[in-house]
């Protein structure tokens, strides 16, 4: 028997120490009161800070634990802090609207944190037993929180589709995984690498595998075909839930993609470069046409984030490290944009009373001038505006696609960008050009006017300080594709 | 008749295509989708199972193991949210989900 391996499980020291506070807050969850729900909801933005700190300060040399099955670089503690740091903003935005909905309970916070485990195993996962588990790990608290209006048609119906759908996409993930498995005779990333390295006739079992993992995955990203979930459950979910699934879910999950596709099946790129392009050509095109005709902006930020989705699988698809690297970039900017974005539609009330129609937004400028002003800038950012921050995430994945030699792909990226600046302009101009209608309250929240003041600000000046994040998504690729 | 691998890989293909299906042409019930997605997940099982056994190798039956733990956990929030979904709606009728549309 192998001696207990401590220095090899301090490599993991963060994801431990998120289980361990997660379950000791779920603990003090079910002892203490209802009225808990601030306290614990604070505790839990402490804990993802403090993993966050833990995660800056950690080594970023490659490292392995667990048996092989849990692997650490540069790329996973950077997506991890991304991770981290959405679950944490997140968080803190959702407090006084859940209050406000009467869904502020204990286990919302809990169940946060517990998704956010699974996305950090997820991103560190290297084996397929440890991507299975962990992916499920972060998809079950999901359900529930989509779910978690129990009062409500609407929410529960957003929690049993995304549960459905959810699950038939994990089957899939897994029917794939276990043909890898037959057809390599291993589980480990590694093992698979090696065995697939080098063959020049690849068996129909492997691809059929890789495929169908690759479809499991896609479904976690929400690129089309795999995207029919997102609108539903974007609309149908309670607003600060909404903002989770937008912000933390698909950092995680397109880490995993990228980590998959670049680690074992690195040797069958001719293979699955075809998949990613059809993916994200489709996913751009259908983000930007379908987001056209929507009246509710959470439904339209569903197709935003699928169109934002098909941009980032460009730099997949051009698998070299400027890609990665601008996968990286990519994420952290759409991270920052929806934070802003849904820090907006959480103000969204009328007395009281939630609304989320885009007529609701009209004369905003009038009324609220700062807040329009800084949604305006949000949406200039996303339709890739310069010189704010979404420019620079598109002109990187581009340079991506372009030093590999992908056109067509270049070529729909741009053209889509102009199809979705369509809709993305036409809010700004219900904010400005239409009369008011009965108009939005003026947000009380210091929190969240807080966190927008900042968002904006980081969108705003991403152009004069781009340094940390540019380095650290250099660096993060350098440690995935050597 | 000898029973080899291919037998076991055909029937855990069988049984996971049946449970795709179920998913897809079910008009009726709720809950046969639930049961389809524990057919899908437990065609992937066998198919574990066999591939350990014919490479010699635990990890497969190892992986069958957390799986079948993770479909009691999946199966249990399944319900959990129909459950919440029936005291709203009085239904589980698969054209009854339709509030959300776009």
């Amino acid at each position: 028997m192998r001696p207990f391996e401590a220095p090899a499980l301090m490599i993991s020291f963060p994801e431990l120490i998120l289980a361990v506070l997660a379950m000791i807050l779920l603990m003090l969850a079910v002892v203490g009161q209802k009225e808990n729900y601030r306290l614990i909801s604070r505790l839990g933005v402490f804990a993802l800070i403090v993993i966050a700190t833990l995660l800056f300060k950690s080594n970023p040399e490659t490292g392995t634990s667990f048996g092989g099955m849990f692997i650490t670089d540069s790329f996973a503690i950077y997506m991890k802090m991304l991770v981290a740091i959405g679950s944490a903003v997140s968080l803190m935005m959702a407090g006084k609207s859940l209050e406000r909905e009467k869904i502020d309970r204990v286990e919302y916070p809990v169940l946060i944190l517990f998704s956010t485990l699974g996305m950090m195993l997820m991103i560190s996962a290297n084996d397929l037993i440890s991507l299975y588990v962990s992916l499920e790990l972060q998809s079950f608290p999901l359900y529930v929180l989509a779910a978690i209006q129990r009062d409500s048609t609407r929410s529960t119906e957003a929690g049993l589709k995304y549960f459905v759908l959810g699950s038939l996409s994990s089957g899939l993930l897994l029917y794939g995984a276990s043909l890898i498995y037959g057809f390599t005779g291993a589980t480990g990333f590694e093992p698979i690498a090696q065995a697939l390295h080098g063959q020049t006739a690849v068996s129909l079992g492997i691809v059929t595998g890789m495929v169908l993992m690759i479809c499991g995955m896609a479904f976690k990203v929400s690129a089309v075909p795999f995207h029919m979930w997102a609108p539903d459950v974007y609309e149908g979910a309670p607003a600060p839930v909404t903002a989770f699934f937008a912000i933390a879910p698909k950092v995680a999950a397109i880490a995993l993609l990228a980590r998959v596709l670049m680690g074992p099946f690195g040797d069958m790129i001719g293979l699955w470069q075809q998949v990613i392009i059809a993916i994200s050509i489709a996913s751009m095109v259908l983000g930007g046409v379908a987001a056209v005709t929507q009246t509710n902006i959470k439904r339209l930020l569903a197709y935003s984030s699928i169109g934002h989705m098909g941009y980032a699988l460009i730099g997949l698809a051009a698998a070299n490290r400027v890609g990665i690297q601008g996968i990286v970039i990519y994420m952290t900017l759409y991270m920052l944009m929806s934070i802003g974005v849904f820090c907006l539609v959480l103000m969204m009330k009328r007395r009281d009373k939630v609304v989320e129609g885009i007529s609701d937004l009209s004369g905003l400028a009038k009324q609220q001038p700062m807040l329009a002003l800084a949604m305006s800038i949000m949406m200039f950012s996303m339709a890739g505006i310069p010189p704010l921050a979404g420019f620079f995430g598109k002109l990187f994945i581009f340079q991506a696609a372009v030093s590999a030699g992908l056109y067509t792909l270049a070529v729909t990226g741009v053209l889509t960008s102009v199809v979705a600046a369509y809709y993305y302009l036409r809010i700004i101009k219900v904010m400005y050009f239409e009369d008011a209608a009965a108009g939005i309250d003026k947000s009380e929240d210091t929190g969240l006017n807080l966190i927008l003041i900042a968002a904006s600000l980081a969108v705003v000046l991403f152009i004069v300080l781009p340094a940390p994040i540019l380095n650290g998504a250099a660096e993060a690729a350098l440690s995935l594709v050597q | 008749m000898e029973i080899g691998m291919n037998h076991f890989l055909v029937v855990s293909a069988i049984l996971f295509t049946l449970g795709v299906f179920g998913i897809f042409l079910n008009r009726r019930n709720v809950i046969v989708i639930l049961m389809s997605i524990e057919l899908m997940l437990l065609a992937v099982q066998i198919n574990m199972v066999t591939f350990s056994v014919y490479l010699q190798d635990l990890a497969g039956q190892v992986f069958a193991i957390f799986i079948l733990t993770v479909a009691a956990a999946e199966a249990a929030i399944g319900l959990a949210i129909l459950l919440a979904f029936f005291r709203n709606r009085g239904s589980i009728a698969v054209e009854d989900i339709s509030s959300l549309r776009g």
